[in-house]
C-alpha cells in the first residue's frame, strides 16, 4: 500500500466518524422531535385502542395466562391481548423472533407508519435505533435451554444465536426496517425506556437525523418470572385489583407485565425539511445513578433537577409528572418526597398510569413517554388505574378516577431501575 | 471359522445406525425451509427453485445452518460443517447430503 493510499483511506476514515462534543459542528443545544409513537401494551395494542383505555383508566391486569403461574407466589401479569404475531410480522422472521421481538417489529411499524416516514427515502446512514433491554428473548431462550438439556445441542435452534440476547431487538428493527446509521442499546432496568431516549438524542445531536427509541419487553415465562419474584418488588397474591397499588395506603409491590413504546425521534430542521408533524420535543433528559452502599442522597432528586435544569425551565413550569410508582412504602415515600420538596405539597398533578399495565421492564419508561405525549397533545392527564386515593401522608396531588383536562405545556417523566439507575425526561407539547 | 465372520447384515445394525430408508427430495427441503425460516414474501417455493441461489429465495447462512441441522435429525446423515456457506442452491444442498448414502 502506498502512503498516498493510506491517506487517502485514513481521510475516508475520519470524515464518516460522527461528531462529537469536541467538534465545533456539535449541536448542543438541539432538542429533538417526536414525530411518531408506536405502543403494545396491556392496555392495548396500537395507540387508539391504547390511548382510549388509558384515558378511562382502564387495567390490562390480569391472571398469568401464558403459563401456569398457580405454584408462583404472584399470578398477576400484564399481557398484551389479542396480539397476532403472523399479521404483523413476516414469516420469514416468526422462527427467529422471541415474542417481545415480534411485538417490538409491530410497534417499530406503527411507530414509522405514525411519522409517515418511509426508510427507503432517507439516506443510507441517515436514521439508527436506541432500544433499552433486559435479558433479551427470556421465553425462546427458555424453550432452547430445555431443548438442550432434554434432548442434547443437535435440538437447540440456531437462531437462539441471537434470538434471547439483549441487542435482539435493536438489530431486528434496524434489518427490518433497513434503519442502518448508529445502533445501540442500554441495559438500565426500569429506568431504560428513558434512558434509550437520551442515547437518542445524543445520536441525533452528533448527526444522524432520525432516530427510532424506546423499549419493548417480555419475560413471562416459567424463567423470566422467577427472575422478576426474586427481586423481592412484586406484590404476592393473584387478585388484579389489589397487584399494583402505587402511593396508595395498600402498596405493596408490584407485578410484570409485557410492552412498551418505540417513538421516532428526529432533528428538528430535519422533521421540518420532509414536512413531517411534530407530536412534542424531547426538551430535557438526565440520568444519575447510586453506587452500590450509597451514603449519597437518593439520586431521583438530582435527575430531576438536571433533566429541568436541561429543558431550561423552572419547577412551577411543569404541568404534569409521570412518576415511576414502585409501590413500595419506603420507595414511593422517597419517591413523594422529592416531588414535595420540588413542587410542593400537591403542587403539580402526578399519575402513574403503569398501575393499569404493570411495570413492563424495559419497556416501562418508553410507554410512558408515549403517554405523556399524548397526554400533551390532548390536553389530558390519564389517571392512575386501581387507586382510589394517594396515602395523604405523601401529600401528592394523585390523579385517580377520572382523566383530568389541563392545557398542557410539559410533562415530567421519572423512572427508576434497580440497581441504582434513575431517569427523568422532559417534554414540550409541539 | 464361518461362525466368527461378522454378518455383513447384522440385524442389529439399525439399532447401530439411524434408518436411512427416506432420501431427501427436493419437496422435503422446502418444507423444511418454510418451516425452519420461513418463506419470503414474492418467493414460491413450490416453483422452479432448484437452482436458485439461497439468497435471492430469502435465506442467510444462518436460516441454512438451522435447516441443515433438522435435516441431520429428521434424515440420519451427516453433512460437512461448512454446506451452509458452501451449498448455495437447494440442488447442491441435496447433492452434499446424497454424497453421505
Amino acid at each position: 500500500m502506498t502512503p498516498t493510499t493510506t491517506t487517502a483511506t485514513t481521510t475516508t476514515t475520519t470524515e464518516a466518524l460522527p461528531r462529537s462534543a469536541s467538534d465545533p459542528t456539535w449541536t448542543e443545544l438541539l432538542d429533538p422531535v417526536v414525530t411518531g409513537v408506536g405502543v403494545a401494551s396491556p392496555t392495548g395494542l396500537g395507540l387508539e385502542e391504547f390511548w382510549a383505555a388509558t384515558v378511562a383508566g382502564s387495567s390490562g391486569l390480569g391472571p398469568v395466562t401464558r403459563f401456569d403461574a398457580s405454584g408462583y407466589p404472584c399470578g398477576v401479569a400484564g399481557e398484551v391481548p389479542g396480539f397476532d404475531a403472523a399479521a404483523h410480522v413476516p414469516s420469514r422472521l416468526l422462527p427467529q423472533t422471541d415474542h417481545m421481538t415480534r411485538l417490538a417489529l409491530a410497534v417499530a411499524t406503527e411507530a414509522l407508519d405514525d411519522a409517515a416516514v418511509d426508510p427507503a427515502d432517507l439516506s443510507t446512514y441517515a436514521a439508527g435505533v436506541v432500544t433499552a433491554a433486559s435479558g433479551g428473548g427470556v421465553d425462546f431462550g427458555q424453550r432452547e435451554l430445555q431443548n438442550l438439556h432434554a434432548h442434547g445441542a443437535d435440538h437447540v435452534s440456531a437462531y437462539q444465536s441471537f434470538a434471547w440476547f439483549y441487542a435482539v431487538n435493536t438489530g431486528q428493527v434496524s434489518i427490518r426496517n433497513r434503519l442502518r446509521g448508529p445502533c445501540a442499546v442500554l441495559v438500565t432496568e426500569q429506568a431504560g425506556g428513558l434512558d434509550s431516549l437520551g442515547q437518542a438524542r445524543r445520536t441525533i445531536r452528533r448527526g444522524t437525523p432520525l432516530v427510532v427509541g424506546g423499549g419493548v419487553d417480555s419475560g413471562l415465562s416459567p424463567w423470566g418470572w422467577a427472575a422478576q419474584l426474586a427481586t423481592g418488588r412484586t406484590s404476592t397474591g393473584h387478585d388484579p385489583a389489589q397487584a399494583y397499588l402505587p402511593f396508595a395506603p395498600g402498596a405493596a409491590g408490584s407485578v410484570p407485565g409485557e410492552g412498551g413504546a418505540l417513538l421516532v425521534l428526529e432533528d428538528p430542521a430535519a422533521a421540518a425539511a420532509r414536512g413531517a408533524r411534530v407530536h412534542a420535543t424531547l426538551a430535557g433528559y438526565a440520568a444519575t445513578f447510586d453506587p452500590a452502599g450509597g451514603s449519597r442522597p437518593d439520586g431521583l432528586r438530582r435527575a430531576v433537577d438536571l433533566a429541568l435544569a436541561d429543558a431550561g425551565l423552572a419547577p412551577h413550569d411543569v404541568d404534569v409528572v409521570f412518576a415511576d410508582g414502585a409501590a413500595l412504602p419506603a420507595e414511593d415515600r422517597s419517591e413523594a418526597e422529592v416531588l414535595v420538596d420540588v413542587f410542593g405539597p400537591r403542587g403539580v398533578p402526578v399519575t402513574v398510569p403503569k398501575a393499569g399495565t404493570g411495570r413492563l421492564a424495559a419497556g416501562g419508561g418508553a410507554l410512558d413517554v408515549a403517554t405523556a405525549v399524548l397526554a400533551l397533545e390532548h390536553g389530558t392527564v390519564p389517571p392512575t388505574p386501581g387507586v382510589a386515593a394517594a396515602d395523604p401522608r405523601h401529600r401528592l396531588d394523585l390523579v385517580t378516577g377520572r382523566a383530568r383536562e389541563l392545557p398542557l405545556r410539559t410533562a415530567l417523566v421519572l423512572a427508576r431501575g434497580t440497581g441504582g439507575f434513575h431517569s427523568a425526561v422532559v417534554l414540550r407539547r409541539a | 471359522m464361518t461362525t466368527v465372520t461378522p454378518d455383513p447384515t447384522p440385524a442389529t445394525s439399525t439399532t447401530l445406525t439411524p434408518p436411512r430408508t427416506q432420501t431427501l427430495t427436493l419437496t422435503d427441503l422446502t418444507a423444511l425451509l418454510r418451516e425452519c425460516a420461513g418463506e419470503e414474501e414474492g418467493v414460491d417455493l413450490d416453483g422452479d427453485v432448484l437452482d436458485v441461489d439461497f439468497a435471492d429465495l430469502g435465506y442467510d447462512s444462518l436460516a441454512l445452518l438451522q435447516v441443515i441441522s433438522r435435516i441431520k435429525r429428521d434424515f440420519g446423515v451427516s453433512v460437512p460443517d461448512d454446506a451452509a456457506a458452501t451449498a448455495d442452491t437447494p440442488r447442491a444442498l441435496l447433492d452434499l447430503v446424497a454424497l453421505d448414502r
